[in-house]
């Protein structure tokens, strides 16, 4: 069931198109993210869901109501400032209490709320508390607590993982999800940071320039990016761009890579390959696609990334092998890789 | 390393001394002396011509409570504070519009409040008895109405609007950076969490802009009861104010102690506000 | 904007309050008739007989003795005031006490020194107005300047030091020299200050050698003349150029770094 739905949506500033006539559905109870990189639009975006900004063009409707006519206090929509944005002169159920005076509730209602949310989120020792006497973490489950408290019909989240340590990150992220799975709120996450959106959502819309270059679920989006964009911005691909024929991609000084059949033969498309697809070999006379020189090894624990010098092709290519690597740095390899194992993106000319 | 170099040591003090030395030996010998001269006149009795006689007395402060001089404080403090008020609600919308305003108006906007604070406090004052003559143009402006005209010069309204224009933007300045320094998703916030825009102005621009208010209200007030311009030039002498007793104490009555009493609540005053000030700096939190 | 219509009636009443004393005065500089309410026709006959007034260019020269000692008196010991509690302190007694004189009250300033005086039996005259207009000029140095060390970078001066230069040379060649949109600011401040006080150097001046606000004062509060009108719009010019001029300096120094 679709709960919001952005038809055609653009706002431009001066000359900057923030926007570009935007097209999304956003389905009842998912964990939806905005992906992309700064300037993609993607935060002007938040802002016109929140109602902090109008398009120039388009409409949102939430549950099939027009939610542009509505102004921002009145929205069944709330945020989580990548910020915060607490209230400095306000203790930390203060805060919390804030969005439900609003809507002029009984006092004994609020207090309990209140009361529920903050244990909820593990802060009820710290209701008491300002917010310049909490860590970064706490801070932000009290923006947390405020925004959820309101019972929201649509909940966002600015970059919510970016302020906070490794440590607290992985926590936090586990938290958000078994909170959006228990109070079934329908979460919109805004992020530039792929992990984020890969580890949290249940689909994710990749932005680039004001657009919408590819809405799916996360293992679909790594495995079969539908743009060069995304092929390029989703993990560490390695691309290939040449000319499809019947045996595969005819690469200009590389010769025919293998790649699945293709939409259009004969056509330009561009071939990316995961690092962990990549299988090195012994040079041996017929073996392999390409042959390459390693040039560095590097250890990641549970993998090692290859980086390979292929003659005819200015960029390393990558390879990741679980565990330790086999090879050396110096050391000549055949590298190859199964048809199936690329994905094929098609590539357009007008440019 | 934890044994310390003479030489350093001593490098250091002497950095001191060459820089805050004269400053600070200066502001002892002609501000602090003075100021410890005067708190020190409040408890000996007044020479006969003027000056003081060293025999302690209490009764400097007791003439505080004569109902004479208890009127002139009184309507002072009530002068002031209604000058004050009007400062703040001109100067706040002032102020939040100044800050909303794009960066080249900004500096606009600002320079021009400051420029008439720049031009002599004496013309300044002067101009509102022009403008408030029987004959000036505000009473001309009544004539062609048709009303008419009424006395302006020389009333309570007169003092008030003169320390009004010479304070008001000692009130904007300190609004504006209190304003322009709130974070503006703060207001966000507070939409999203369902505040009508009055409801986001009482609740989170209001308090956080205090300390602001507090210091524009300092700025205001003290000079305003401690003016004696203003009260004699519009107010025609017939308001008295703080001001105007203290000045008559030192010049004309010849009694430096009493003068040196009124002087001495003014300073309460002051540090009074300065407290309520720093009170609400701390209570506005330290940052979001 | 749109959402703050309601704001712009007190914006605008404020603009209009503040400018239209100084409008009516400069138009009425240029009239002609004695009595300032009726248009006679442009003139600048006010100006020709201020020229002629003795007691306001004697009062001139005074104020402008005054300012000009007690700016360079209060750059010199406000500077080096900023530089000493900026680097060599952390006390906020101290810090304190260098803004006392700029939240004082001017008639409590005013008081103490004709005590003080009186006291020390000092005899009154452009010196003892001086010195008094220092004390608070001098804070107000020391604010500006402070604020400007305060965005400095101090691995300047660390940067000097390790390059061989002792602590004297530091502050001549690099202290100094980034300070200097500061000290103009300072300065010009201290100057514009001391040219329109009143108060204080009406409790520490000798009754022979007034300062141009006292000789206004006494000419104030005889009632309205149109001299006045023209000594107003020619103080008025004076004042908005210093202030212009000053903005002006130090974005010009500040672009010159």
């Amino acid at each position: 069931m679709t709960l919001i739905s952005i038809n055609g949506v653009s706002r431009r500033f001066g000359e900057v198109t923030a926007l570009d006539s935007v097209v999304l559905e956003i389905r009842q109870g998912e964990f939806f993210a905005l992906l992309g990189p700064s300037g993609c639009g993607k935060t002007t975006l938040l802002r016109i869901l929140a109602g902090f900004e109008q398009p120039d063009a388009g409409a949102v409707l939430l549950d099939g109501a027009d939610l542009l006519a509505t102004p921002a206090h009145r929205r069944p929509v709330n945020l989580m400032f990548q910020s915060y944005a607490l209230f400095p002169h306000m203790s930390v159920e203060k805060n919390v209490a804030y969005g439900l005076e609003r809507e002029r509730l009984p006092r004994a209602e609020i207090r309990e709320r209140v009361g529920a949310v903050l244990e909820t989120v593990g802060l009820a020792a710290q209701a008491r508390r300002r917010p310049h006497e909490l860590s970064g973490g706490q801070r932000q489950r009290v923006a947390l607590a405020r925004a959820v408290v309101k019972r929201p019909r649509l909940l966002l989240l600015d970059e919510p993982l970016s302020a906070l340590d490794k440590k607290v990150r992985s926590e936090m992220q586990l938290e958000l999800k078994r909170l959006q799975h228990e109070v079934g709120i329908t979460f919109v996450v805004v992020t530039h940071d792929q992990e984020e959106a890969m580890s949290l959502a249940d689909r994710i819309a990749v932005m680039n320039g004001g657009r919408v270059e590819q809405v799916d679920a996360p293992a679909d989006l790594y495995e079969r990016p539908r743009t060069t964009f995304v092929a390029g911005f989703i993990g560490a691909n390695n691309l290939f761009t040449g000319r499809l024929t019947g045996k595969g991609l005819d690469v200009d000084g590389l010769g025919v890579l293998p790649a699945p059949a293709g939409p259009v033969e004969g056509g330009t498309a561009m071939l990316a390959v995961r690092p962990e697809r990549i299988r090195l070999g012994p040079v041996t006379a017929d073996q392999g696609v390409l042959r390459g020189r390693v040039v560095d090894v590097s250890f990641y624990g549970g993998v090692s990334h290859v980086a390979l010098s292929v003659a005819g092709r200015d960029r390393n290519v990558l390879a990741a092998t679980q565990g330790r690597a086999r090879v050396e740095a110096g050391a000549e390899v055949a590298v190859s890789w199964d048809a199936d194992d690329g994905a094929l993106v098609p590539v357009a000319l007008s440019g | 390393m934890t044994v310390r170099q003479p030489a350093r040591v001593l490098g250091k003090a002497a950095g001191r001394l060459a820089t805050m030395g004269p400053g600070f030996g200066f502001l002892t010998v002609f501000l602090l002396v003075p100021l410890a001269l005067v708190l020190s006149y409040t408890v000996f009795r007044r020479g006969r011509f003027g000056g003081v006689v060293y025999e302690p007395t209490g009764e400097n402060f007791t003439r505080l409570a004569d109902p004479l001089y208890l009127d002139v404080v009184v309507g002072s403090v009530k002068l002031a504070a209604i000058t004050t008020l009007l400062a703040l609600l001109l100067g706040y919308p002032t102020a939040y519009l100044i800050a909303r305003l794009p960066a080249r108006w900004k500096v606009v906007a600002l320079v021009a409040v400051v420029l008439p604070f720049w031009t002599n406090f004496l013309i300044r004052t002067y101009a509102w008895i022009v403008l408030l003559n029987s004959e000036g143009p505000v009473n001309s402006g009544l004539k062609a109405l048709g009303l008419r005209p009424v006395e302006l010069l020389y009333t309570d309204g007169a003092i008030v609007a003169g320390l009004l224009y010479a304070y008001l933007p000692l009130m904007i300045l300190p609004l504006y950076s209190a304003v322009e320094r709130l974070d503006p998703q703060l207001r966000e916030a507070s939409a999203n969490l369902g505040a009508r825009p009055a409801r986001t102005f009482w609740s989170v621009t209001l308090p956080l802009s205090l300390p602001g208010v507090l210091t524009g209200c300092v700025f205001v007030f003290v000079p305003s009861l401690g003016n004696f311009v203003i009260p004699e030039l519009l107010g025609g002498g017939r308001r008295i104010m703080v001001g105007n007793l203290i000045r008559d104490q030192f010049l004309k009555a010849r009694d430096w102690p009493f003068g040196s009493v009124l002087a001495l609540a003014v300073i309460a005053v002051l540090v009074l506000l300065l407290f309520a000030q720093a009170w609400a700096a701390r209570r506005a939190g330290r940052g979001a | 904007m749109r959402r703050h219509g309601w704001l712009r009636l007190p914006f605008w009443l404020t603009y209009l309050f503040l400018y239209a004393p100084i409008v009516v005065l400069v138009v009425m500089s240029f009239n002609r008739n004695r009595s300032p309410y009726s248009w006679g026709g442009f003139s600048l006959d006010w100006y020709g007989t201020l020229a002629g007034n003795a007691s306001i260019r004697t009062g001139l020269v005074n104020t402008l003795i005054v300012a000009l000692g007690s700016t360079a008196l209060s750059t010199v010991l406000g500077t080096l005031l900023a530089v000493g509690l900026a680097r060599h302190t952390r006390s906020r007694l101290l810090d304190a006490l260098s803004t006392l004189p700029a939240i004082l009250p001017d008639l409590v300033i005013a008081i103490g020194l004709l005590a003080f005086y009186s006291a020390v039996k000092l005899t009154l005259g452009l010196h003892s107005v001086l010195i008094a207009h220092t004390v608070f000029g001098m804070a107000f140095v020391a604010a500006v300047v402070r604020a400007r060390l305060g965005g400095m970078d101090t691995s300047l001066e660390e940067a000097s030091r390790d390059l061989g230069a002792t602590p004297l040379t530091t502050f001549v060649k690099v202290t100094l020299p980034t300070l200097a949109p500061g000290i103009v600011a300072g300065a010009l401040l201290a100057f514009t200050l001391s040219l329109d006080e009143f108060v204080i150097a009406f409790f520490t001046a000798a009754p022979s050698e007034p300062t141009l606000p006292i000789v206004i004062y006494s000419m104030v509060r005889f009632g309205v003349t149109p001299e006045i009108n023209a000594l107003a719009t020619l103080l008025l010019a004076v004042s908005f150029t210093v202030v212009i001029v000053a903005q002006r300096l130090t974005r010009l120094t500040e672009a010159l770094k």
